[in-house]
């Protein structure tokens, strides 16, 4: 956990000083250690291969495909008769035509069982900036939010920094796949009433990060029922929406609420970014999309401490407006994504390694226990330190995720070639042989 | 349901800066379709030198397709989003401000902070600096945004530093003394002073002598000196524009405690015109403030497509030179239009050399010298006239009858029909009197014009003593 500065330097805030930006987590070290020696096929074939990084980088091809065939998307036409408008753009509504195409894009990856309407997707320069801006919005320094464990690293400096929030976590256990419980919602909310925290909303990431599934229909129902009887807010995550291995598989938020015919659906909220994919987490595309007027009004208002560029809006406003661009690639993405997921399991079976049993994401959440020497949390670090240093793999270790359970590590499939991540099985597989010879 | 944020009124969207925006966008006026429609002159964007910009992306096609030498680098922009920014972007952004400086100071890269817009540097270096419920003192008039950007989610207060028509509204110690001392009464802890250079919405540009008093003051009370140098490279005319940076290492500062309590903002927004782009700054030489703001900006990153765009358009020495000379001298054309043209309507501006806008001084055309009046007057001109724009109390004047009119955001011709309704206006005004009678108000009118030509006599002298 943070530990908060008793005394701040010299003229500067609490929160410059103060280490909730949590960046002195080993989540964060690992890739210290990538950057100092990383993996290169060619020059560098000993290096730390990088699989902390749930970056998307299967589909490229596809986008860059798109923008050969249409420069327009990216200039604005010969003589550039658009780009001064696209320039001086900086309403915080955003481009009207990239509204209607993020729209546009949701319904589709949700196979049209959802509907979107364009004025309620307010734009921000990422999802970082969208669960931030939320926390804002949503509850007061001092407040707390409920989150089902493991969680991604980065909720600890999105919700908590610079808001003053705290998170109370819903603990999730391996007996039943680490789904969230009635009983583990009641409990976090009892936990947070203990230490006098007022609970203003629960937050969930649908698919999970870092468990790589979808949540299920009967918990998303339990979820909404829970927030709806405590009257607080419910956050709905949604950045890997996109990348479920099938079309089927994944239940939206949203939904759920269609099916309620929207009756107390002003205390939802949906997150989307086009980070994970589309993967491009560089060009700052978040969404957030409220069914609250109120916060629309808000958010809107707010994201002017972080909108998306102009130029961005217009490629992408372009990209995905066009329907057959989409329907490929949603289609084409998902294949490659579980094409992707069968090799690493496998190859993990193959070492005897078992993982969680999942269907989304660019991760997969595998099961190390039967390794730690101690069944603790300083025994996985151990292990941790050995997978970076000796095997030469920056993996994320459950405890940055906050799981209760020791012996759990999050590994990333889709930010490297096949090739690499042959190497990278190569090397579990070889550290499990020694492994195994050691104890006969 | 919602936070204490959400529900309070401080984002400021209930002022009537805001609402001049929502009447013109109701009647926006074109010189086509809508020749009777509102001219939108509460606007600071640069609209005069875009066609420069076209050529260099005309000629640049590679930049604008995410290509380097025909070859494609759009893997490695889409998946990059280290916080410290593209490193040939920040290259080319330190050799840019430098330049804008006259290369007189010179700028590390390393040293600066990338964030989605000066609205963005400016809330982050405010997070950095001061804690909820501590304060920072601020020269009136200011950039009416600022209530939100610096106070809405941070939970700081904003104190006014007052300066008045008198001396041409610079800042002096007495005026900070003074709400320094407001501060303390009001048991806030100062944390800093934010100065806009050059100013918005006066259009000048800092004496060194301010600059110096401002220092010192910051040395003595041991806090932050914040300056938005946003419109650092809009200054068309003498006497030039002084960095703090400039003015504090003139005086040696560079080793001294202060130098780390100095941070600059800066955007590409005002000079290039690319509000859109979303590319603001931050600027320290103090280690802490850096690595805050630097993990901060993960909230407001820019785009890489953006910054590769523009630090091949920056790379370019030649179109960068060529570019701040033309818009420097179309800014002056405009400004120099604009000021004759209100003087033929008995209208007279702040002398400035800088900015976006003229800071226009309507007291004689207000019923009284109340801000009622001020507001009465600018709905008439709203409404009566047709020209949004913005009223002194907006910005926090302490004087009524003091408006920011922006010129640089219209075409030469729409200008032209703004000047005329002003004229019609004036003549209309002087001949029924707003709210006196004729007589009075003929002669409230000479004795004022009067006063304010006396009044400005003194002020130059003022500053004249000042630059020496």
């Amino acid at each position: 956990m943070a530990i908060e500065n008793e005394q701040p330097a010299v003229g500067l805030s609490k929160v410059a000083v103060s280490e909730t930006h949590g960046e002195d987590s080993p989540y964060f070290a690992g890739w210290k250690a990538y950057d100092e020696n990383p993996y290169d096929e060619s020059s560098n074939q000993s290096g730390v291969i990088q699989m902390g990084l749930a970056e998307n980088q299967v589909s490229f091809d596809l986008l860059e495909k798109y923008l050969e065939e249409h420069s327009e998307a990216s200039s604005w036409g010969i003589g550039a008769p658009g780009f001064r408008e696209n320039a001086l753009f900086q309403d915080y509504h955003g481009l009207k035509s990239f509204r209607q195409a993020m729209a546009n894009f949701m319904e589709q990856i949700r196979g049209g069982r959802a509907k979107f309407d364009p004025d309620r997707i307010v734009l921000t320069a990422g999802a970082t900036a969208a669960n931030e801006l939320l926390t804002f919005i949503l509850a007061d320094p001092g407040d707390a939010l409920l989150v089902p464990t493991p969680y991604y690293p980065g909720l600890d400096r999105d919700l908590r920094w610079r808001t003053g929030v705290k998170i109370v976590p819903i603990h999730c256990d391996s007996s039943n796949n680490f789904q969230v419980t009635p009983e583990a919602l009641e409990a976090a909310y009892e936990c947070a009433e203990s230490m006098n925290l007022k609970v203003r909303g629960v937050l969930i990431t649908n698919p999970s990060n870092p468990l790589g599934a979808t949540i299920q229909r009967s918990v998303l129902e339990e979820i909404l029922e829970f927030v709806t009887r405590k009257n607080i807010h419910l956050v709905s995550d949604e950045i890997y929406s996109g990348s479920t291995f099938s079309s089927s598989e994944f239940i939206s938020i949203a939904e759920i609420l269609e099916a309620h015919d929207y009756k107390n659906s002003e205390r939802v909220h949906i997150v989307y970014s086009l980070s994970k994919d589309l993967g491009l987490p560089g060009f700052r595309v978040g969404t957030i999309y409220s069914y609250n007027d109120k916060v629309v009004t808000t958010a809107r208002r707010m994201s002017s401490f972080t909108l998306i560029s102009s130029q961005t809006q217009h490629l992408l406003a372009c990209m995905l407006s066009n329907k057959e661009f989409t329907e490929n690639y949603i289609k084409t993405n998902r294949e490659s994504l579980r094409k992707r997921y069968e090799m690493i399991i496998k190859g993990l079976k193959n070492a005897g390694i078992e993982c969680l049993k999942g269907n989304a994401g660019l991760f997969c959440w595998m099961n190390l226990s039967p390794l730690l020497e101690e069944s603790t949390r300083e025994g996985e670090l151990a292990l941790w330190k050995v997978i970076l240093n000796e095997v030469r793999l920056n993996i994320s270790p459950g405890s940055s995720c906050h799981c209760s359970e020791p012996g759990w590590f999050r590994v990333c499939f889709a930010n490297m070639s096949e090739q690499t991540l042959e190497v990278a099985l190569e090397r579990i597989h070889k550290l499990m042989e020694q492994r195994k010879s050691k104890e006969t | 349901m919602l936070s204490t944020k959400a529900s309070c009124s401080s984002h400021g969207q209930d002022s009537s800066y805001f609402l001049g925006w929502q009447v013109y966008e109701k009647n926006p006026f074109d010189e086509v379709v809508n020749p009777t429609g509102i001219i939108q002159m509460g606007l600071a964007e640069n609209q005069l030198s875009f066609d420069l910009v076209e050529s260099w992306l005309r000629k640049n096609p590679d930049a604008m397709g995410l290509k380097k030498d025909g070859e494609s680098v759009f893997r490695e922009l889409a998946l990059f989003q280290d916080y410290h920014g593209l490193p040939a972007f920040k290259n080319e952004l330190v050799e840019y401000m430098a330049k804008i400086r006259g290369n007189k100071v010179k700028f590390e890269p390393k040293n600066l902070v990338l964030a989605a817009g000066a609205t963005s540097a400016n809330e982050t270096l405010i997070f950095c600096l001061a804690n909820p419920g501590d304060a920072l003192l601020l020269p009136t008039p200011y950039y009416p945004a600022f209530d939100r950007d610096l106070k809405w989610r941070t939970g700081v207060e904003i104190v006014p530093v007052h300066c008045s028509s008198s001396n041409g509204f610079r800042v002096t110690r007495l005026a900070l003394e003074e709400a320094y001392q407001r501060a303390q009464k009001l048991n806030l802890k100062v944390k800093g002073v934010l100065i806009t250079n050059p100013s918005n919405p006066l259009g000048t540009t800092m004496t060194r002598d301010e600059l110096n008093q401002l220092i010192t003051f910051a040395i003595a009370k041991n806090i932050h000196v914040i300056s938005d140098e946003v419109f650092s490279g809009t200054v068309f005319d003498f006497p030039g524009f002084i960095s703090i940076i400039e003015a504090a290492r003139d005086r040696n500062l560079e080793s001294t405690d202060v130098w780390s309590r100095i941070h600059i903002v800066y955007s590409l927004s005002k000079d290039l015109g690319l509000p859109g782009f979303r590319v603001g700054m931050i600027y320290s030489k103090n280690e802490t403030v850096i690595s805050a703001a630097t993990k901060m900006s993960s909230f407001g990153l820019v785009s890489s497509q953006t910054q590769y765009l523009l630090s091949n358009m920056l790379a370019n020495k030649k179109f960068t030179s060529k570019y701040m000379k033309e818009n420097q001298k179309r800014l002056k054309k405009r400004k120099e239009m604009l000021v004759s043209g209100l003087k033929k309507a008995g209208i007279e501006c702040l002398k400035g050399n800088a900015g976006l806008f003229c800071w226009v001084d309507m007291r004689h055309l207000l019923s009284s010298n109340t801000f009622e009046a001020e507001t009465e007057l600018w709905k008439k001109i709203l409404y009566e006239v047709g020209l949004n724009i913005s009223p002194g109390a907006s910005c926090h004047c302490t004087e009524p009858g003091w408006f920011r009119v922006c010129f640089a955001n219209m075409s030469h011709e729409t200008l032209q029909v703004a000047m005329q309704r002003i004229k019609d206006f004036a003549e209309r005004s002087s001949c029924s009197g707003i709210g006196k009678s004729y007589q009075q108000n003929m002669s409230s009118f000479r004795r004022k014009l009067l006063t304010s030509n006396w009044v400005r006599k003194l002020s130059s002298s003022d500053r004249d003593e000042q630059e020496r």
